[in-house]
């Protein structure tokens, strides 16, 4: 049985809003399945919905075989949530704020311990500080352990790593991974698409739709087109004269370089260098690079 | 079980909160001691213009009358009435006592005689006051006159003597029908806004969104906002109950268990409501501006500030639906009757069952899932 089947589900919000338009996937025991796409894709409100906190207007889900809707009770039992924002008592210690979670859940700190150690261990010395005081990092630690401590069979994170610092983002990740080793089934969102290699498969969302649903690896396998990175002096002008070269598909911002596709193989690169430094650029490159994922989103959100 | 879990966290949460501990025994200390004063009704200092169209040795002996009362100050006395009436106009003066030409005459001759009051009512509180005291000194005056033997009879000579015997507070004292009042309004504070306040808070926290997806049921998840608020209010008319008697030596006559009974019911009524009002609102400021709408009405026609029975029609109506109205007279009705919960049954089962309607809803209405 798949962990998660979630079948053409549809939102639309009061106001005509549509957050999701047939969105459907379908998680393993024990994989990380990773949402990825930016802020305003509808992610929250899949997550929503996954967590039977929201009625979805057309389509169905089903966690660990039982339905969101008519089953939600013996859901809210087995499922972990984080939500995409702070969540737990501010004025309550960690301590206090995770020892009442594993006590509405009917268990205690003590029975789970070992799921939640690793992170807890770092935590630890901060146990009788209230929550409202933590780093966002810690907030963020603290948060999972609470999704945790009732052994969930599922869990839901909701972009777990925002607003947190790379150090902390690779840790969280480490510890996702762990937790995958386990047997618990994770879906989790995120704006970053360096963190996309880091799950098992992912799917791509814009505008409330899938894009593309696969393993990270196969995605990046699926584009074809050749691809160059671009860097100047002068970036922003260089984004502009780039767009105008005939022969360039493609053009946007990567980091500290421009990407850009070309149409067809008929592209020379040295043209365009020689055309650049005549538009008065200095210090250009240009290199042939591998795309990677965020290549493959803008690519395919551009279709 | 799982109410004992969330009962220790809303403890724990309010008992950190150092601010809502000082409410608890400040608010009823300061609702006491600073109000009832503020709210007297007494009516002193009234402005007197005063003409005197006589000047006899009658006439002087009533003007002394009304210097020597402590309700009215003589502003003014001239022999013509246009100069007092702009005494008047001006504000200087709130009422002018006109004595006719002839009065000691007229009396003397015929044992009665007309004198003229003319009172500014643009407050009409003072202007009815002004004038009922006015008319009680002026019927002290004949009573005297007539008892001193070789003076007529009487000014005025009633048929009928009107013998006020103010019962259940004998001296009148408006103090003592405000402090029971004032003791619900701490409980309506207390009761009412807190717990109307305490859900939103978790709304605008995010962290019900939490709270939702866990195998919480609504009904425990209601006792147990609404347990400790309870709590809270009971300690806080306790004070209040302390200090109606450390401050102003008023203690109930009736009993106080009858005190504790009604008290404990209304904070559940009003604590009920206030939840209600927090499932329904999506921000601290919605709930407050709400709540507050529904406070104003419930004090004003309580009873406490005018009588219900001088109000019109429907807003005796409205008046019906309100737990304050029934709270203020149970509070009165013990404090200065000595009234038992047999005498009010009627107030008793209201409360009962607005306590019900307003808890029930707010149980149905939690909703854990849009």
């Amino acid at each position: 049985m798949k962990a998660v089947v979630v079948d053409n589900i549809h939102k639309s919000y009061e106001g005509g809003i549509r957050a999701l338009s047939g969105i459907s996937f379908d998680a393993d025991r024990g994989e990380l399945f990773g949402i990825i796409g930016p802020d305003g894709a509808g992610k929250t409100t899949l997550f929503r919905i996954m967590a039977t906190l929201l009625l979805a207007n057309e389509g169905t889900c089903r966690i660990d075989g039982l339905d969101v809707v008519d089953d939600y009770r013996e859901i809210r039992k087995r499922v972990g949530y984080m939500p995409g924002r702070f969540s737990l008592y501010q004025d309550l210690t960690v301590e206090e704020n995770l020892g009442f979670f594993a006590s509405v859940f009917r268990t205690t700190i003590a029975e789970n311990y070992h799921l939640v150690e690793d992170i807890y261990k770092q935590l630890e010395p901060f146990k009788r500080r209230r929550a409202g005081k933590l780093s966002g990092g810690m907030k963020q630690k603290l948060a999972l352990c609470c999704a945790l401590i009732h052994k969930p069979s599922v869990l839901f994170l909701d972009e777990p790593t925002t607003g947190v610092d790379p150090v902390s983002r690779k840790e969280f990740w480490e510890m996702l991974n762990r937790l995958q080793k386990q047997g618990i089934t994770i879906i989790v969102s995120t704006p970053y698409m360096d963190e996309a290699k880091l799950c098992d498969r992912i799917a791509l969302i814009k505008n409330g739709q899938f894009m593309s649903i696969n393993r990270p690896m196969d995605i990046i396998r699926q584009f074809d087109l050749p691809l160059y990175a671009v860097k100047g002096d002068d970036m922003f002008r260089l984004l502009h004269d780039v767009r105008e070269y005939k022969g360039v598909d493609h053009c946007y911002v990567s980091g500290e370089f421009h990407h850009f596709t070309v149409a067809d193989g008929g592209f020379d690169s040295s043209a365009l260098l020689a055309q650049l430094q005549q538009k008065g650029h200095s210090a250009v490159r240009i290199e042939r690079v591998e795309a990677n994922i965020e290549d493959c989103y803008m690519r395919l959100a551009k279709d | 079980m799982g109410l004992k879990y969330l009962l220790e966290k809303e403890f724990k949460q309010l008992l950190r909160n150092k601010f809502m501990v000082g409410v608890a025994v400040m608010f009823p200390l300061a609702v006491l001691l600073i109000m009832p004063w503020a709210t007297n009704l007494d009516i002193k200092n009234i402005q007197v213009a005063l003409v005197d169209n006589d000047h006899s040795p009658l006439s002087r002996d009533l003007i002394r009358q009304i210097e020597h009362s402590t309700y009215f100050n003589l502003q003014s006395q001239t022999g013509i009435y246009r100069e007092a009436f702009a005494d008047l106009e001006r504000w200087d003066a709130d009422l002018i006592l006109e004595i006719p030409a002839g009065f000691e005459y007229d009396l003397v001759q015929f044992g009665t005689t007309p004198v003229q009051i003319t009172i500014n009512t643009v407050n009409s509180m003072k202007g009815v006051m002004g004038q009922s005291y006015m008319n009680e000194l002026l019927m002290q005056y004949s009573r005297a006159l007539a008892e001193t033997g070789n003076r007529p009879s009487s000014i005025v000579s009633p048929k009928v003597e009107l013998i006020t015997q103010y019962m259940y507070n004998p001296t009148l004292n408006y103090r003592f029908t405000m402090i029971p009042g004032l003791i619900m309004i701490t409980l309506i504070i207390l009761g009412g806004f807190l717990p109307a306040v305490n859900i939103v808070v978790e709304k605008e926290m995010g962290t019900i969104e939490q709270l939702n997806v866990t195998p919480i049921g609504k009904f425990a998840f209601i006792l147990a906002k609404l347990i400790p608020f309870w709590i809270i209010g009971l300690v806080a008319v306790s004070f209040g109950f302390l200090f109606a008697w450390l401050i102003y030596g008023l203690v109930p006559l009736g009993h106080f268990l009858t005190l504790y009974f009604f008290a404990a019911l209304f904070i559940l009524t009003m604590t009920g409501f206030g939840l209600l009002i927090s499932n329904h609102s999506a921000t601290i400021q919605q709930a407050l501006f709400v709540m507050f709408f529904f406070v104003i009405i419930f004090i004003m026609l309580s009873g406490l500030l005018t009588p219900i029975d001088s109000m019109p029609g429907w807003a005796k109506g409205i008046a019906a639906f309100t737990p304050t109205k029934y709270v203020v007279n149970v509070l009165q009705s013990v404090y200065l009757r000595g009234s038992t919960i047999a005498d009010l049954w009627i107030d008793m089962l209201v409360l009962i069952a607005m306590t019900l309607f307003f808890n029930i809803w707010a149980v149905i209405s939690y909703r854990k899932s849009q």
